[in-house]
């Protein structure tokens, strides 16, 4: 089950329910009973085209796009289902066509899903469906991912007929802090209706005006405010709703989908990353029916921005007499860890994000290992804590606080105080800060500069890498590969989407050299390699491949709550 | 009102549920319908076991009086209260709206407390305790005059708990609707009831007698045929099944308007005149001598009939077996299923006539014009097509028509019936489906009109 609840679930049945046979276009199948006729059709390959219907949302039936041929046995006069000579039911066929989506599968139903009375009602629906809309494809940003387009094309005339004025309808209608309303494009499906009533149990949209003049609207004094505001501009078929944040940037087909987890909070949402020559321009939510079925927070989706901010760190370095050198990283490494070599390990401390991923931090881990010999290093992460809203957001803001339990690297934060005691005691004099701002953790910056070594690495600038001696820039959720254990115990994989901008260098690779400066094992410099020696040795992961966590991911069986 | 000394015996109406609404004297107060044998009905029917009510209707074959014609008892019939464990709503559809039709109206204004009288039987048979009456919300005087007679009756214990001792509790609220002709078809009175929009539902599976308002049984009912429910129960279903024709029972309200010289309403037997009776001899033919050029039997959704058609018409013999025979317009018995068999319907009762002197193109666009404005834009082909066709049809009647409109409006009004959610994809299909058809040279015309002004144009 998805980590939200949704109000409907027309694809799933459930286990039990008894098996029927079912025509569909002349072959005799088997499906559930009770699954709409749409589904009955997409399990065998076969597309109904539909607009208004959507798997997670209640049924509309408003859009007749998936107007469908229904059959019925023909009984005899002992009121019995008369049977052909195979023995399947004889059919007898409607007049009429019927919804797809609210028809459901029951023994003996018929259905024709291209037949001239199907094809027929089609090209009907399609030509109505364009006669009002604007045709603005050349400068709409759904172009590329819009059903009324695909459709036009797989099912339309191809000329209208319309010779009429069009109908003139509200365009940029300012719905929402992060979203915008083309009442022209509006093919009026209702599907954002249903998901702000529904789903994001803020229902603030509606139709007004009657017939061929309604139009959508968000109620008087309202506005569209949900944090899962932008989902409505994925489920519209066409370009009605688009998101401001994505207008206008970028069009759809030049952007490279890498299946990737929003890294925003501990839920882990499964998203498609579109990114084109090294620039993230979107994510959108990609289903998972074990976490986030078809959905995602507006705040998640935002998230990605600051992989591009101006105060992204690009240039290695080693800071001397209060500036920052540039240099090459073989370099750098060597120094950095010639430097944490001569510590005593004690006096050692690593604060570790547990934004990273798990192969990150088992590197870390193997550092750490590395280095401490008989003594121990204080190690922990910074814990982040938000509200979790009972549909996908978590109160834990880190997406891998459970990864960096599983590897030993850190418990939430709850060591976290000591580190500043220690600092303040003498007894830890060197710091080594992955991903994770020292200053912000709870570390006065006075106490910071005092210490012999502080090694920076991470991505934005932050008062840490303002004083570290040296700083080491490392990649974004965007820009690696790794895997990530999510609040419920699955472990999802990220996907390396671009490059690493400038110098800055995976921290796999960056853990690498210091592991390998220090004499340690290779453990491999990409994901996948750490991960299956990670698995080797790490009994939560025993078993697991790459390849086998998939796109989907996995549940750690140990760590189901 | 007919002359009815200028009638033949034959053709003089039989009034059954505007027995007095037209008399001198008779009024809207409970102390004259009581004067009338007011509620006596009820006082019979509570004595009686609901289910043997349900059996009397469906004995009596009344057929419902708001267009469909659907068999009252077979409605009725559909809510099965051995298995039902939630409430009954029994909703009175007042929202009569559509064009040509005006006998609801007449009801509601002059005998409001018939209605009231069958609402609570038939609410009774139905085991409901909570009705409502959805009125039109442009009939504000209605609403007065039913609001009055409802607390008349709640004063009286027609209405309240444990009516007249008989254990059986009621109350009956009048809903006005906000001016949409939508709200009438059932479902979009349920969803308006609701204080929704007054879109359509889908059906399966939301057929009011298992999921209607609240999601809970509901029984739609139009206002002549709750009236009917009294006079069942008086006289019996036997008794009443005799009046009129086999499946044809009853008495009809034909409201009568356009070209004749009398429009009016007249309650007759169904099929006990023929159309062409109701034209020349009650209404007292077409207006200004004028000839007879098509008619529309059954209020403006219906399929228009063309002045001169011959019909051929399956009819039982008495012996039982059918025979086809053939028909003119004028030959048509007023009934539910000889008007069907022509390829009409006599839907709400709706006459509408339309003499020589008219523009069939004009006239079709007058029609279409309300059913682009009533659309109510749920679903694509009505909410689309049907202001697509209003606007070829506006077009065309300003003198820009082209070749190509007669076909593209047949092609139109073909991709919306049928493929609708509720019946007004029919209801706004067929006239234009129908007119077309019929007086196609008409639509033609215009074009070749529009061509030579065209060519006129340019060559001055």
């Amino acid at each position: 089950m998805a980590l939200i609840k949704n109000p409907f679930d027309h694809d799933l049945t459930p286990a039990d329910a008894p098996l029927v046979h079912v025509q569909l276009d002349g072959q005799w199948v088997e499906v559930p009973r009770g699954l709409n006729v749409i589904e009955v059709a997409r399990r065998f390959g076969k597309l109904i085209p539909h607009y208004c219907y959507h798997p997670k949302l209640s049924i509309a039936g408003n859009c007749r796009m998936c107007l469908f041929e229904m059959g019925t046995p023909k009984l005899g006069p002992d009121r019995k289902p008369i049977l052909d000579a195979e023995g399947r039911p004889v059919l007898q066929w409607m007049p009429r066509p019927q919804i797809a989506c609210a028809t459901t599968a029951f023994e003996g139903i018929g259905i024709r899903t291209n037949s001239p009375l199907v094809e027929s009602c089609q090209e009907g629906v399609l030509e109505f469906l364009l006669l009002n809309h604007p045709l603005d494809c050349p400068i709409c940003d759904q172009a590329g991912e819009c059903k009324l387009q695909e459709y036009a094309f797989d099912y339309g005339k191809g000329r209208s007929r319309f010779g009429e004025e069009k109908v003139k309808k509200p365009k940029r209608v300012d719905i929402g802090p992060r979203i915008l309303l083309d009442d022209e494009r509006c093919i009026l499906c209702t599907r954002c209706i249903r998901f702000a009533r529904e789903l994001a149990g803020e229902d603030c949209l509606g139709i007004t005006e009657r017939g061929g003049y309604n139009r959508l609207s968000v109620y008087p004094d309202k506005r569209f405010t949900s944090n899962y505001s932008l989902n409505t501009a994925d489920i519209c078929p066409v370009g009605a709703l688009t998101t401001k944040d994505f207008r206008f940037r970028m069009r759809v087909w030049f952007l490279k989908e890498t299946e990737s987890i929003c890294v925003d909070c501990a839920t882990g949402c499964n998203v498609t990353v579109g990114s084109r020559e090294g620039i993230v321009y979107r994510l959108t939510p990609r289903v998972n029916e074990a976490v986030n079925s078809h959905w995602m927070c507006d705040q998640g989706r935002l998230g990605f921005h600051p992989i591009h901010s101006k105060h992204r760190v690009l240039e290695p370095g080693r800071r001397a007499d209060g500036r920052l050198f540039p240099g090459e990283w073989p370099l750098l490494l060597r120094q950095v860890a010639e430097a944490l070599r001569k510590l005593d390990p004690s006096s050692l401390a690593l604060l570790v994000s547990a934004r990273m991923t798990n192969e990150e931090l088992f590197l870390v881990r193997q550092l750490r290992d590395l280095l401490q010999g008989d003594g121990e290093i204080f190690t922990e992460v910074v814990p982040r804590k938000g509200k979790a809203d009972g549909l996908l957001r978590s109160d834990d803001l880190n997406p891998n606080s459970r990864g960096a339990r599983i590897l030993g690297i850190g418990t939430d934060g709850e060591r976290l105080p000591e580190l500043r005691k220690g600092i303040e005691e003498g007894k830890i004099r060197a710091l080594f800060c992955l991903h994770e701002d020292a200053a912000g953790a709870g570390v006065p910056e006075a106490l910071l500069s005092g210490l012999v070594l502080l090694v920076w690495q991470g991505i934005l600038a932050d008062r840490s890498s303002e004083i570290a001696h040296w700083v080491l820039p490392g990649a974004s959720f965007a820009e690696k590969n790794g895997t990530m254990v999510n609040r419920a115990g699955r472990l999802q994989r990220i996907q390396q989407a671009i490059p690493t901008p400038g110098r800055a260098k995976e921290d796999i690779r960056i853990l690498r050299g210091l592991i390998l400066a220090l004499g340690g094992e290779d453990f491999g410099q990409s994901g996948p390699e750490v991960f299956a020696k990670m698995a080797a040795r790490i009994p939560a992961f025993q078993g697991l491949s790459w390849v086998g966590v998939g796109n989907q991911g996995v549940t750690l069986p140990g760590e189901v709550q | 009102m007919a002359e009815s000394g200028a009638l033949t015996d034959r053709l003089r109406e039989h009034r059954l549920i505007l027995r007095y609404a037209d008399e001198p004297g008779y009024s809207q107060d409970i102390d004259c319908y009581l004067r009338h044998g007011g509620y006596e009905q009820l006082r019979k029917a509570l004595s009686m076991d609901p289910a043997a009510i349900v059996a009397e209707v469906k004995a009596s074959g009344l057929r419902g009086r708001g267009g469909a014609g659907f068999p009252t008892g077979t409605k009725w019939g559909f809510i099965d209260h051995t298995k039902n464990r939630k409430p009954v709503y029994l909703l009175c559809n007042a929202d009569e709206s559509e064009p040509g039709t005006f006998k609801d109206r007449q009801i509601i204004y002059k005998d409001p407390h018939q209605l009231l009288e069958g609402m609570i039987i038939a609410s009774y048979a139905n085991r409901a305790h909570l009705a409502y009456i959805y009125i039109r919300g442009e009939m504000v005087r209605g609403a007065q005059i039913l609001e009055r007679a409802l607390a008349e009756a709640r004063a009286k214990n027609f209405l309240g708990t444990n009516i007249l001792g008989s254990g059986y509790d009621l109350d009956i609220f009048v809903f006005r609707g906000a001016g949409a002709y939508i709200c009438g078809e059932e479902t979009g009175l349920i969803e308006s009831l609701e204080g929704k929009r007054a879109y359509p539902r889908i059906k399966p599976p939301y057929f009011p007698a298992a999921l209607g308002l609240y999601l809970c049984p509901t029984i739609v009912n139009n206002v002549e045929t709750l009236c009917n429910v009294k006079h069942i129960v008086e006289m019996g279903g036997a008794a009443f099944a005799k009046i009129g024709t086999p499946n044809n029972t009853g008495t009809r309200i034909w409201c009568v308007s356009g070209d004749v010289r009398r429009p009016g309403y007249y309650e007759y037997d169904c099929g006990a005149i023929t159309l062409g009776e109701l034209l020349y001899d009650v209404c007292g033919g077409i207006r200004d001598g004028n000839r007879l050029k098509a008619v529309i039997p059954g209020g403006s959704s219906a399929k228009v009939l063309r002045a001169g058609e011959i019909y051929r018409v399956q009819r039982k013999k008495p012996d039982g077996s059918a025979e086809e025979i053939e028909m003119r317009l004028e030959d048509l018995p007023l009934d539910f299923d000889t008007i069907a068999a022509s390829g009409s319907m006599s839907g709400s009762g709706g006459v509408i006539v339309m003499d020589h002197t008219r523009d069939m193109v004009e006239c079709l666009s007058n029609l279409s014009a309300f059913y682009a404005h009533e659309s109510c834009g749920q679903c694509t082909p009505c909410r689309e097509g049907a202001l697509w066709m209003h606007k070829i049809l506006r077009r065309m009647v300003g003198g820009g028509a082209r070749p190509e409109d007669p076909q593209l409006l047949l092609d139109v009004s073909g991709q919306i019936a049928g493929r609708t959610i509720c019946a007004f994809g029919e209801a706004c299909s067929w006239p234009v489906e129908s007119f077309v058809a019929k007086f196609r040279e008409e639509f033609e015309a215009k074009a070749t009109a529009a061509q030579e002004s065209e060519s006129l144009s340019r060559a001055c």
